[in-house]
């Protein structure tokens, strides 16, 4: 048996297949991920941090610019608008997506690393709302996938404050090692 | 009395000047409109920008409209304004299908996008524009979507299901 810590390489993080070892090809996460606690701590974390990415479509964009200011406050919750899909968990689609902007968005959310989620904010988002029409993505279930819907026209902050309190439940409903069971690369 | 002067300018001015190329004058609420045959659309523009009188030199927008099923087809809608004398004036071409209207933007540049929208609207082509291309709808898009007989809903895509089926000839 080898006695050395199998993390010793890794931890470096000189290379992105160094970072990717820690996460996927070590043997303690081998013998970690089926522990129901390690997975809620995970889970934990990630519903924790929250960040989601800066992108406003329509009206909806400016309740959400109001949910992550003072008087709501997201950051409260973890939820912290960054600038980058590098740097981001969760695309908040806020408004009317237009068939212009969908190869965009789509784009984006191709940018965004494993795990991501998507919330569509508003009717628009939702199903494409009133504008039945020839320009108009009926709803962002056709572009990208999505896991909460918030309705409203638009929403108010507090409702999607909600929608992310139910993303958080869901993501502690999730399996964390799932990419690492199917062996799906990043 | 400054209407009486005003209509003497707006209208008697340009007709006399244009005698057989405007075919009507409308007067409604003090807006004069003048029908203008399209082959003397860039001699009238020019008039009117440089007629020391006129001076419109502040054009607000171009217009397209579709009249579907008549001949010709479309319509477009100059809105002038001059911003020395205070007066307005609407001059309109009356365009068939496939023909071109010349572009008025070497007189005023700002005709530039409101020609670009007409022609991403309704497919109407400004011969002489230095940009001649869509403005708010993607560059690949298919069809105008403000004329008469493009479906309201669209045509069925990836994007938009409840749209309507494409027929063969597009």
């Amino acid at each position: 048996m080898d006695e050395r810590n199998p993390l010793e390489e890794s931890l470096l993080f000189t290379t992105l297949e160094s970072i990717a070892d820690v996460i996927r090809n070590n043997p303690l996460v081998k013998t970690v991920k089926h522990n129901a606690v390690v997975g809620d701590v995970v889970n934990w974390g990630r519903s924790s941090a929250l960040w989601p990415m800066t992108f406003g479509l329509a009206c909806c964009a400016i309740e959400m610019i109001a949910a992550g200011c003072s008087r709501y406050d997201t950051d409260r919750l973890g939820i912290v608008f960054r600038p980058s899909p590098r740097q981001s968990d969760v695309m908040v689609v806020a408004g009317t997506m237009t068939k212009k902007i969908a190869p965009a968005v789509k784009k984006l959310y191709d940018q965004m690393p494993e795990p991501r989620w998507v919330i569509a904010q508003g009717g628009c988002a939702s199903a494409g709302g009133p504008y039945n029409t020839y320009a108009v993505v009926q709803g962002t279930d056709l572009v990208v996938p999505v896991d909460v819907y918030i309705p409203g026209c638009p929403p108010r902050p507090d409702a999607l404050l909600f929608g992310f309190l139910q993303l958080m439940e869901k993501i502690k409903k999730e399996n964390p090692f799932i990419l690492e069971e199917r062996n799906i690369s990043l | 009395m400054k209407h009486a002067i005003t209509e003497d300018l707006l209208i008697k001015k340009v007709k006399d000047n244009f005698r057989h190329d405007i075919i009507e004058t409308t007067v409604y609420k003090g807006e004069v409109t003048h029908l203008v045959d399209i082959k003397s659309l860039r001699a009238v523009c020019n008039f009117l920008k440089t007629d020391p009188d006129l001076r419109m030199n502040f054009l607000c927008d171009v217009l397209g409209v579709d009249y579907f099923r008549e001949t010709p087809r479309f319509e477009v809608v100059y809105h002038f304004y001059s911003i020395q004398r205070k007066h307005r004036i609407r001059v309109k071409v009356r365009v068939a299908e496939n023909e071109a209207v010349p572009s008025v933007t070497h007189l005023w540049p700002g005709a530039d996008w409101p020609e670009r929208e007409v022609y991403d609207m309704f497919g109407i082509v400004f011969e002489g524009h230095p940009n001649m291309k869509r403005i708010y709808l993607a560059h690949d898009w298919v069809g105008h979507p403000l004329r008469k007989d493009y479906p309201l809903r669209g045509y069925k895509d990836r994007y938009n299901p409840y749209g309507e089926e494409k027929p063969e000839e597009i």
